[in-house]
């Protein structure tokens, strides 16, 4: 599991922290950076009232999002059913493993025994690619620049499409757990950076909703 | 039963949340499960019939988790 719990990770972390000889020099130091870094980083979710969110953006991550979310919609097709009315009515659909290791992490497998794991994935993978399509719609529509206010059911939603990018990026970049010191420890001019920044914001985001709703 | 396994992106506050909400566990059960599930590689999440593990798979699915149905004959 990802460990990473503080504001920090958006953004760099300097190597210089590192560097700092004690363990209060430490503290202090990353304390200013904590400090910094959310006054430029005023981004995120706060608590609203009635269980509503409160979210904040800049038009530039607003576009972001929003072409995170498209890309979303591109890889997660609706959900196929047969021809057959009473089972697309049912919502059976495909019983088959994705062969795309993303789609395969989205939609997992729910038994070790391949032939119950079918047949669960038939009844249900429809269900769940339709639902991930409606939460990144959610997303698409109420994604905007500046502030804006989410309804408990829509906050749901972004939860859920957050986590469905993150596991999509993760699945990508293959990342482990130590993601974020690798980020850390990373040049600017790798080309796997703006990847993984956006990896780590993603993950910046998914805490600070989860903060809000807590 | 249901059981949750350890990956690499879930993040532990977000797991924590998501076992409170799903199976409406108090915060401090949800967090024992979640370190289970981070230090042991896995945890047992729920138990019951067979319907209500599947139901409760499909609704971790829907949230991301890792989740599969041990069935009980295995034990």
């Amino acid at each position: 599991m990802c460990r990473f719990s503080t504001p920090t990770a958006c953004g760099r972390r300097s190597s210089r922290t590192r560097s700092s000889e004690s363990y209060e020099s430490y503290k202090s130091y990353n304390t200013e950076v904590e400090a910094s870094e959310a006054a430029r980083v005023s981004s995120g979710f706060s608590r609203g009232k009635e269980g509503t969110v409160i979210a904040k953006f800049e038009a530039a991550e607003i576009s972001l999002l929003r072409s995170l979310v498209s890309m979303m919609l591109g890889i997660v097709s609706p959900g196929q059913t047969s021809d057959d009315p009473l089972e697309r009515a049912l919502g059976i659909g495909d019983s088959a493993v994705p062969s795309d290791p993303v789609l395969a992490r989205l939609f997992p497998s729910a038994y070790e025994d391949e032939k119950e794991a079918a047949e669960f994935r038939r009844y249900t993978e429809a269900t769940l690619r339709d639902g991930k399509r409606a939460d990144a719609q959610t997303v698409h529509e109420t994604a905007r620049a500046g502030r804006a206010e989410l309804s408990p059911e829509q906050a749901q939603a972004w939860l859920r499409s957050l986590n469905d990018l993150r596991l999509t990026l993760g699945t990508k970049l293959d990342v482990t757990e130590e993601v974020h010191d690798e980020i850390a420890m990373m040049s600017e001019d790798d080309p796997r950076y703006p990847a993984y920044v956006t990896y780590d914001w993603l993950t910046y985001l998914q805490d600070s909703l989860v903060r809000a709703l807590w | 039963m249901t059981i949750v396994w350890n990956d690499p992106v879930n993040l532990m506050s977000y797991v924590t949340y998501v076992f409170q909400t799903v199976f409406g566990y108090p915060k401090e059960k949800a967090e024992k499960l979640m370190l289970d599930v981070h230090h042991k590689g896995k945890a047992v999440v729920s138990s019951g019939t067979r319907e209500e593990m599947e139901r409760d798979v499909q609704i971790l699915h829907s949230y991301g988790l890792w989740a599969t149905v041990q069935p009980d004959s295995v034990k």
